[in-house]
């Protein structure tokens, strides 16, 4: 693999990476914890959002991430063909 | 049958299942010792990962926190959950490329020193070391209250059964076993939080269940809500809020140490592939989030139930649950009125009960009057929890011994056979010492576990994560960031811990921090240190910043330990 091929593969993971990340900030410290008293206002059943955002919703969120960058990284190893045979 | 006959049944068969597993998978050599051969599917890492992840302090004491803290106790939940998005995002894939057995093996070849080596192991001892105590301590708990045993008696038992089959099967043998654990303990956690749903709002799913409505139609959420303010207690669903900084940093304290804790990094160099490090990831992340959805519905059910059966209530008339925790000196009543009714109320002044928080877990099915085969598959669940941690904690610690400190510095030319005595005698030598310091650790199961993250934090993160993503980081920087970092965080949560002697006073806490949160700020010292004092000193050698763009793809990724 080329310097450059490398590069051009390392930076379409980091770009997968900000991405996701910010997503997984959102979810936790955002909703979660920053804004989870604003979003209390709104309930869904019993919950209050902001409580749901910080007891469940954050986590199923975390582990519908991961496997999205499974797929990601999956995808982006063969494209570039670096994949283990 | 009685609570405890069952209790000894389940207990006996769980017990005889896992010393099977551990004499079936035993180790022979070291490469199978340390992990596990590197043959692991990723779906049975996954299971074993989330075994090995959820300790005494997930399973017995983290529920009871929350149902003390409300919403505030979110802090564990999303803390011990949301590292493993860092975890399968920033390591994992990379140090499966890397291919070694260990933590330290990353830093010592990565920063090409064996001084960083050394400071390895010692951050790897000294984390590990502190987790495992908290785990003894709930291996005592659990066995004190229902084997009806002294407290000490309860964590030697704990002690004899992790010495079997740790030291017997090493990783290969633990992973099986904690195979076996995972399916148990999520099997005891998850049947009375469904039972208890269904009793008190007719769903059988306890996630969507504490969301629900009552029999009366009043949602549970509120209700609770309106309990607790009646006694004095704040509102369940915002309890905490004012203190959201300390929730902030906990939390990240508690996501970036878990991402830096070296028995959970370990388990991604037993598969066989990056791809399958990425996947497990995933794997243990849902295993794990079963359990962590449903201990938030727990935590709400429990302290609904509790107030409702004590609070105003003929202390004569109290179940026989609470009488066997008050004997065991968990359950508290003092009646200060002396009317012979018991007022559980927020004003420290009146109030006359006091209930220790990790019991929660333990009594909630007696609690909910749910049968005795119920209450004794948790016990079952909590000792699954309790040994499967601390087996994959000794094993950390054994491995930093055998492998790091003697083949790699004291004596390179010790026989495989001899490695593997050492890492053995090791696991024994430091199982003991964890039993013994289990008998008297400060705070809480899940305090004490707290304290294990932000030492973690503060050491292993930056130095891993700067290896991978900055080819330009070198062992000066790497070296000075690691010991100011744990130096920091260590110092702060003595100081301000006085279980640990320290004569620190809260109102003298850093912007009120408290000592568990402390952990991210020590990780930002580590990174700053480390990117600071590696620009001023030479870059690293060639053949490092070849090695870091080879563990950046994952094509040619060898079985681990095969350059040895």
């Amino acid at each position: 693999m080329t310097e450059k091929n490398l590069d051009q593969y390392w930076n379409k993971n980091l770009k997968y990476l900000l991405i996701l990340l910010s997503i997984w900030f959102v979810v936790s410290y955002g909703c979660g914890i920053l804004f989870a008293d604003a979003l209390n206002s709104v309930k869904i059943g019993g919950f209050p959002l902001g409580f749901w955002f910080a007891q469940q919703g954050s986590i199923y969120i975390f582990v519908i991430l991961i496997f999205v960058y499974v797929y990601l990284m999956n995808k982006l190893d063969k494209e570039f063909d670096v994949d283990e045979k | 049958m009685s609570v405890q006959t069952w209790t000894f049944i389940i207990v006996g068969i769980t017990f005889a299942l896992y010393i099977g597993v551990a004499i079936w998978a035993r180790a022979g050599s070291t490469k199978e010792f340390y992990v596990a051969g590197g043959g692991v599917s990723p779906l049975a890492n996954g299971m074993a990962t989330a075994a090995d992840w959820m300790s005494a302090a997930s399973y017995l004491s983290m529920a009871g926190l929350i149902s003390f803290m409300g919403y505030a106790g979110a802090q564990y939940l999303m803390g011990w959950t949301g590292g493993y998005v860092l975890l399968a995002l920033l390591l994992a894939p990379y140090l499966r490329k890397f291919g070694k057995f260990t933590v330290p093996d990353f830093i010592g070849e990565r920063y090409y020193s064996n001084v960083a080596r050394v400071v390895a192991v010692l951050c790897a001892l000294l984390v590990s070391f502190t987790y495992v105590v908290g785990q003894m301590r709930g291996v005592g708990v659990a066995f004190a209250r229902f084997l009806e045993v002294p407290f000490s008696t309860g964590i030697f038992i704990g002690i004899g059964i992790v010495f079997f089959y740790a030291v017997l099967g090493g990783m290969k043998g633990i992973t099986y076993t904690q195979v076996a654990q995972y399916c148990v303990l999520i099997f005891a956690f998850t049947v009375p939080a469904v039972f208890i749903s269904i009793q008190m709002v007719g769903n059988p799913i306890p996630q969507l269940g504490f969301g629900g409505q009552m029999a009366d139609g009043t949602y549970l959420l509120d209700k609770l809500n309106q309990l607790s303010t009646d006694l004095g207690f704040s509102e369940y669903t915002t309890s905490g809020m004012n203190d959201r900084i300390n929730v902030f940093f906990i939390t990240a304290a508690l996501m970036f140490g878990t991402a830096g804790l070296p028995h959970v990094i370990v388990r991604f160099f037993t598969v066989p592939r990056v791809k399958d490090a990425r996947i497990s990831a995933g794997y243990a992340l849902l295993f794990i989030a079963i359990l962590y959805t449903t201990a938030p519905a727990i935590a709400t059910f429990a302290r609904t139930n509790l107030i409702q059966t004590v609070s105003n209530k003929e202390y004569s008339e109290m179940p026989t649950w609470f009488k066997k925790w008050e004997t065991a000196d968990l359950i508290t009543f003092d009646d200060k009125n002396k009317d012979g009714v018991i007022q559980y109320v927020a004003d420290a002044e009146m109030n006359e009960l006091t209930i220790d928080r990790d019991i929660i877990v333990l009594a909630n099915p007696e609690i909910a009057n749910l049968p005795a085969w119920v209450i004794a598959l948790v016990v079952a669940g909590g000792l699954a929890a309790a040994l499967s941690t601390a087996a994959g904690l000794l094993l950390v610690i054994a491995t930093s011994v055998s492998h790091d400190l003697l083949k790699k510095n004291l004596m390179p030319s010790i026989s495989e056979k001899g490695e593997l005595l050492a890492a053995r005698i090791a696991i024994a030598v430091a199982v003991i010492l964890a039993g013994i310091s289990g008998l008297n650790p400060p705070g809480f199961v899940a305090q004490v576990v707290a304290l294990a993250f932000g030492l973690a934090a503060s050491s292993f993160f930056p130095a891993i994560i700067l290896g991978i993503f900055d080819r330009r980081m070198n062992k000066e920087g790497a070296i000075a960031g690691m010991i100011v970092g744990v130096l920091f965080t260590a110092t702060y949560i003595w100081y301000f811990k006085p279980q640990l002697g320290g004569p620190g006073l809260p109102e003298d806490l850093w912007f009120g921090i408290r000592p568990e949160g402390i952990g991210v700020v020590g990780m930002m010292i580590n990174l700053v240190v480390s990117i600071v004092v590696s620009r001023m000193t030479p870059a690293p050698p060639e053949e490092i910043q070849m090695l870091v763009n080879d563990i950046r793809i994952p094509r040619g990724s060898s079985s681990p330990g095969a350059a040895h």
